[in-house]
C-alpha cells in the first residue's frame, strides 16, 4: 500500500455558483481538498466538473461563493495569481502549443520562475543563459519522469494522442504546483495507456506530494486511485465521500451509476 | 551523406542549445558570412549594392521585425510599413535637432520611439485578435501616414513635405560609396538578426509562441497575455523602426511620406508568408524573393518573349510581372503554406538522410 500522510485541508470552494445567462452550470457547490490526497470529481456530461476546475484556476469567474486556497481567501481567482500560488492544470482537449517541441512545450511551464529582461535575452547575457540552463535542468528530470527522452525534439503536433496527453501532464508538472488539476487525462486512451497515466498520476502524488483533483470518467481507475470523491449532477453535488460511500450511495446510483442488472 | 550529425555528442545542455548545433550548419554560416563582408564588397557593382543587396538586407531587418509578431506571437499587423516610417522620421528628427549623437545611437533611439508607438497601437490586441486586429492596425497605417504628411513640425517645415539627409558618418569616417553603406547595413543586420534568434529561443519567445498556439493554456500556465502581447508589439516595432530609419539614411537618402505606404506593410507580410511565418531564415529568403523577383523577371521577360517572336513593351513588361508576381504568391500559399523555410527543413531533413530513402 501507498504511504502518505493526508493533510490539512489545502484547498475550500465554498458555495460557488455560475452560470453562463440563463445556463447555471454550477449551483452552490462546495468541497475540500487535503493536502496530499487525490480528490476525484466524477458526473455525467454536463454536469459541471469542468466549469469547476475552470473556476479554481480563474479561468472562469463564479457569481457567487468563495475559493480558499492555502489559508487565502479569494472572491475569484485569476489565471495567472492561481499560476503562481501554485495551483497547475490539464486540459481536457488538448492544449499543447502545436508549433513548439516537447522540450519547449514543457519549458514553458518554467516560465513563471524565468526573469531576465528581453535585452538580457537578446543579447544572450550571462544571467539569461545560466537561467535558461538551471531551467532546463529541472524539464529534464520531468522528461525523465515521464520518460519521453526520445521525443525532446519533435514538434509535439506529430506524436500520437496518449504521448501528448503525456507532454501536457509534463507542462503542469514542470511548475511545480502544489496542487494539479487534471481534467480526464485518461480520455481516449487504451487500457495500457490508462495504466501508464494512473502510475505517472500515483507517482507525482507519492514522490512530490503534489495535491491531485482529477475528473474522470473510467469508474474502475476513479475508485481505485482516489481517496475521496465529489459527484456533480446538473451543476449541483450529489455525492461526497470515500469511493466506497459514493459507490453505494443510492442518488449517485441512479444519477450516473446506473445498476446492475 | 555529408550532411550529419553523426559522431557529434554533446554532453551539457549548453552544446544542445546552440544556435547551430550541427557543425555543418556552422560553417555554411559563418562561410556565407564571411563571403557576404570579404568577397561581395569586391565583386558587386555599385548597381548591384543600390538596387539589391542593400534594400534587400533593410527590408530583411524589418521582416524579421513582422515575423517575430506575426509569425512568432501571432497577432496580425497591417501596419509595419507605419511604423519604419516613426523610425525614419525619429531619426531624421534626432540628427536635424541633436546633430552631434552617434549614429548607431540614432538608431537605437528610432527604434525604442517605434517601439513605444508599437505599444500603443498593440493594445487594441488585448481585445480583439485575427482579422480584427488587422483591421485596427490598418488605422495606424493611415493614422501615421496622415501625421507625417500633415503635421509640418515632423519634417522640419521642409516645403515640399519630403526630407533629406545627409551621408552618415560614423566615429568621423564618412559611410558615402555604395560598398561602405552595405557594409554597414549588413553589420548591422547580421547583429540583430541574431539577437531576434536569440529572444525566440529564449522564455520570452516562448512566451509569444504560446499565445499564439494556445492562449487560454498560456494564461494558465501564468503566461499574462498583456505582457506577451505587448512585448512582441514593443520589439517587432523596435525592429521596424531600426529598418525604416535604415531605409531612410541608407537607402533613399530623401524621402517623402508616400514611402512607406500601405504597399510596403502588405510587401512585408508577403515576405513573411512566402519566406516562412515563425522562421528568422524565412524572413531572409522571403525578403530576397520579394526584392529579387520583380527585378529577375524584368531582365528575363523581354529577351523570353523576343525567343516566341513577341516584343513587350515596358508597359507590357511591368503588367506581366505583376501577373507572374501574384501567380507565384498563390502557388506557394498552395503548395507549401509554410513557407520556403519549410522547404528548406525539410531538404535537410531528406539530405541528412540521404542517399538512404529513411
Amino acid at each position: 500500500m501507498r504511504q502518505r500522510k493526508i493533510g490539512e485541508v489545502i484547498l475550500d470552494v465554498r458555495n460557488i455558483s455560475l452560470s453562463f445567462g440563463g445556463v447555471k452550470a454550477l449551483q452552490g457547490i462546495s468541497f475540500d481538498v487535503r493536502e496530499h490526497e487525490v480528490r476525484a470529481i466524477i458526473g455525467p456530461n454536463g454536469a459541471g466538473k469542468s466549469s469547476m476546475l475552470n473556476c479554481i484556476n480563474g479561468v472562469y469567474h463564479p457569481q457567487e461563493g468563495e475559493i480558499v486556497f492555502r489559508g487565502e481567501v479569494r472572491r475569484d481567482m485569476d489565471t495567472h495569481h492561481a499560476a503562481e500560488s501554485g495551483i497547475g492544470r490539464t486540459f481536457q482537449n488538448l492544449a499543447l502549443f502545436k508549433g513548439m517541441s516537447v522540450l519547449d512545450n514543457i519549458m514553458t511551464g518554467r516560465n513563471l520562475r524565468m526573469k531576465t529582461g528581453i535585452l538580457a535575452q537578446a543579447l544572450h547575457l550571462g544571467p539569461a543563459r545560466a537561467e535558461e540552463l538551471r531551467e532546463r535542468e529541472f524539464v529534464e528530470h520531468v522528461i525523465d519522469f515521464l520518460e519521453i527522452q526520445a521525443y525532446r525534439k519533435t514538434p509535439v503536433g506529430r506524436l500520437p494522442y496518449g504521448l501528448q496527453k503525456r507532454v501536457d501532464l509534463g507542462r503542469a508538472l514542470a511548475a511545480q504546483p502544489q496542487v494539479l488539476l487534471l481534467d480526464e487525462p485518461m480520455a481516449g486512451m487504451n487500457l495500457e495507456e490508462k495504466q501508464d497515466m494512473c502510475r505517472f498520476v500515483l507517482d507525482i502524488n507519492d514522490e512530490f506530494g503534489t495535491t491531485i483533483v482529477l475528473i474522470e470518467h473510467d469508474m474502475g481507475v476513479v475508485m481505485d486511485i482516489s481517496d475521496r470523491v465529489v459527484v456533480l449532477d446538473y451543476g449541483k453535488k450529489i455525492g461526497d465521500g470515500t469511493p466506497d460511500e459514493v459507490r453505494n450511495d443510492p442518488e449517485v446510483i441512479k444519477a450516473y451509476l446506473g445498476v446492475s442488472h | 551523406m555529408f550532411y550529419r550529425e553523426n559522431g557529434q555528442f554533446k554532453s551539457s545542455y549548453r552544446e544542445d542549445q546552440q544556435i547551430l548545433g550541427i557543425r555543418q550548419d556552422r560553417w555554411f554560416i559563418f562561410g556565407l558570412i564571411a563571403f557576404a563582408f570579404l568577397v561581395v564588397p569586391f565583386v558587386a557593382s555599385d548597381y548591384m549594392f543600390r538596387a539589391i543587396l542593400i534594400p534587400f538586407l533593410i527590408v530583411s531587418l524589418a521582416a524579421i521585425g513582422l515575423n517575430l509578431l506575426v509569425g512568432y506571437c501571432g497577432q496580425i499587423s497591417l501596419g509595419h510599413a507605419a511604423f519604419m516610417a516613426i523610425g525614419a522620421y525619429a531619426a531624421y528628427n534626432l540628427v536635424v535637432r541633436f546633430p552631434q549623437l552617434n549614429f548607431l545611437l540614432v538608431l537605437v533611439l528610432a527604434g525604442l520611439i517605434a517601439a513605444g508607438v508599437g505599444i500603443l497601437f498593440g493594445l487594441p490586441s488585448l481585445q480583439i485578435k485575427g482579422l480584427y486586429l488587422g483591421v485596427a492596425t490598418l488605422a495606424a497605417q493611415f493614422f501615421i501616414d496622415w501625421v507625417f504628411a500633415r503635421v509640418k513640425w515632423f519634417t522640419n517645415y521642409s516645403p515640399s513635405g519630403s526630407v533629406s539627409t545627409a551621408p552618415i558618418e560614423l566615429f568621423g569616417y564618412k559611410f558615402d560609396s555604395p560598398v561602405e553603406r552595405y557594409v554597414l547595413v549588413l553589420a548591422v543586420v547580421i547583429v540583430f538578426a541574431l539577437m531576434a534568434k536569440n529572444l525566440v529561443r529564449g522564455h520570452i519567445g516562448r512566451s509569444w509562441m504560446a499565445m499564439r498556439d494556445m492562449d487560454v493554456a498560456a494564461e494558465v500556465i501564468g503566461i499574462r497575455p498583456m505582457y506577451a502581447k505587448l512585448s512582441a508589439f514593443a520589439v517587432s516595432a523596435f525592429y521596424a523602426g531600426v529598418a525604416g530609419a535604415l531605409w531612410g539614411f541608407v537607402h533613399l537618402g530623401s524621402w517623402e511620406p508616400a514611402a512607406f505606404s500601405i504597399n510596403f506593410s502588405l510587401n512585408l507580410l508577403f515576405m513573411i508568408i512566402i519566406g516562412g511565418m515563425g522562421s528568422i531564415l524565412g524572413s531572409f529568403i522571403g525578403a530576397a524573393f520579394i526584392v529579387l523577383l520583380p527585378i529577375t523577371l524584368n531582365q528575363v521577360l523581354p529577351p523570353l518573349g523576343a525567343l516566341v517572336g513577341m516584343n513587350f513593351g515596358t508597359a507590357m513588361a511591368s503588367h506581366l510581372e505583376f501577373m507572374i508576381f501574384g501567380a507565384l504568391i498563390i502557388f506557394f500559399l498552395i503548395v507549401e503554406p509554410l513557407g520556403i523555410a519549410r522547404l528548406w527543413a525539410i531538404g535537410k531533413e531528406k539530405l541528412r538522410l540521404w542517399p538512404f530513402p529513411h
